[in-house]
């Protein structure tokens, strides 16, 4: 052991630093939010709560092509489908099981007519597990709730895709 | 009737000092996190009540509402009683701690005998915590656990001498009015430095925690513990701490006695003083440690064993030829 290692462990010299750093650390700014009542800025591409978006005449975008029911990794989205009175072809069912689901963002990539997308919403959890089976009113509710964040968010990201 | 009277002031008196250090107790938990927590860039509590001074009751009630797991193969009786030795022996220390020169409990004249004798017998908790517990992570962390506070304990017993020597008197009164010149942190400042750090050490702090290192002992001898139990453990460990910080403001920051006897400071009542002082110490506990890593083992036992007991050793030597030659010893 050097002298001056030995003098700085008497004099706890790199311990006072700490300290003294640490004091001056106390009255910075803070690095965390509060989060409740604060909220940090979320991306355009967040990968959220799903939502089914509608045409701005209100008639919804999905096609039923099942796509997103192909590619989905953790097989959480289950559709049904039948021929509507003008011919079109619209889904009677489309449940997303928010438990099974791994919001991987697959099938928003998917979807031929940005129907099916993922908002920038992360606080939906519920008391019980049965509420977090989304059926095709709650997706499309969500789609009406969050339209105007929805379609900036895709127009933002357009430029990328 | 007259016993009756004397018995009720007696209870009533007990309680103006127990209910006081459990609030304290409380809110130094929150001042804990809180300080960890700045220092650290963070927030810490501050959503239940002002400032989230209320959030260790609310943890508290929280506790109280937990089931209480007994191991199957633990030693039950034992491992009841494990807390409520823990808690109770740090509770019972307070009654010999001066407030002031008139507010103290029981004003015996072996006052630092009985704390030293107390915080000793703490080690009982944790080590009844830990073999009763019947499983092997909280029976290493109460081996070092034992370990580490006596081994501490030796060095924090011979710096109580160097004070003795100066004071002449046993009595905590007399150690803090011996203190009316001179704050004994400025003769002793060595013995202060060792003394906090054995505090660290007695008191299973950072950068002593060894008995409850999460990395290796998952929570030491709290392992098995759950609800009520282990909120008695935690709440026990503060009020040891906040013990600790106490001891050391009466043997070197001149307890209840103000800086200078001057205006503005001499009219603040004498307990304010030592709630400043003891928190003040408590700050510096909690700075800590945010900011040290932790020691390794046989790192504490050489720290204890080979420096700080042959130190304060030979401190003593010094204060006593000091006083000797000068003939400043007390009671000449």
């Amino acid at each position: 052991m050097s002298l001056i290692r030995f003098f700085k462990t008497i004099f706890m010299i790199d311990f006072l630093t700490g300290l003294i750093m640490a004091i001056k650390e106390i009255f910075k700014p803070k690095k965390t939010i509060n989060y409740p009542f604060e909220k940090g800025s979320i991306s355009p591409r967040a990968r959220g709560e799903h939502a089914l978006r509608r045409y701005p005449n209100g008639e919804e975008r999905c096609i039923a092509c099942k796509l997103c029911e192909a590619v989905c990794p953790a097989q959480a989205i289950t559709i049904e489908s039948s021929e509507r009175e003008d011919g079109s072809r619209k889904t009677t069912r489309y449940d997303i099981d928010m438990l099974k689901c791994i919001y991987c963002g697959l099938c928003e990539q998917s979807c031929p007519v940005d129907a099916i997308v993922q908002g920038p919403n992360f606080e939906f959890a519920t008391e019980t597990r049965e509420e977090l089976y989304y059926n095709k009113e709650k997706l499309l509710e969500n789609g009406d709730r969050w339209e105007n964040i929805l379609a900036a968010n895709i127009n933002a990201d357009s430029s990328h895709r | 009737m007259a016993e009756l009277l004397i018995f009720f002031e007696q209870i009533y008196r007990i309680l103006f000092l127990l209910i006081p250090v459990l609030v304290s107790v409380a809110m130094i938990v929150w001042l804990d996190r809180r300080v960890w927590a700045f220092v650290q860039k963070r927030r810490g509590p501050n959503v239940v009540g002002p400032f989230g001074l209320f959030q260790t009751l609310a943890d508290a009630l929280k506790y109280i509402f937990k089931e209480i797991i007994i191991p199957a193969s633990s030693n039950k009786v034992i491992f009841i009683l494990a807390p409520i030795v823990t808690m109770t022996l740090a509770l019972i220390a307070w009654a010999v701690i001066p407030f002031s020169e008139t507010f103290v409990l029981a004003d015996i004249n072996v006052g630092i005998l009985y704390l030293f004798a107390v915080s000793s017998l703490g080690v009982y908790g944790i080590i009844m915590g830990g073999w009763a517990s019947n499983s092997k992570y909280p029976f290493l962390g109460a081996i070092r656990s034992a370990a580490q506070m006596v081994s501490y304990e030796v060095s924090i017993g011979v710096i109580i001498i160097n004070v003795l020597l100066c004071v002449g008197s046993l009595n905590l009164s007399d150690i803090v009015l011996a203190q009316k010149d001179l704050w004994f942190v400025i003769p002793l400042f060595p013995m202060f430095i060792i003394f906090f750090i054995s505090a660290l050490a007695e008191t299973n702090r950072p950068p002593f925690d060894l008995p409850e290192a999460e990395a290796e002992l998952v929570a030491g001898y709290q392992t098995e513990y759950s609800g009520m139990m282990y909120a008695m453990f935690w709440l026990g460990e503060y009020a040891n701490i906040l013990l600790m910080c106490a001891m050391g403001s009466i043997l070197f920051l001149g307890g209840w006695l103000s800086p200078i006897d001057l205006f503005p400071f001499n009219i603040i009542p004498a307990p304010i003083w030592l709630i400043l002082k003891i928190l003040f110490l408590f700050i510096l506990f909690a700075l800590i440690k945010a900011i040290v890593p932790r020691y390794r083992y046989d790192q504490l036992m050489k720290l204890g064993w080979k420096i700080f007991l042959p130190f304060s050793l030979i401190y003593v030597v010094l204060t006593a030829s000091f006083l000797m030659y000068f003939d400043l010893l007390p009671g000449n």
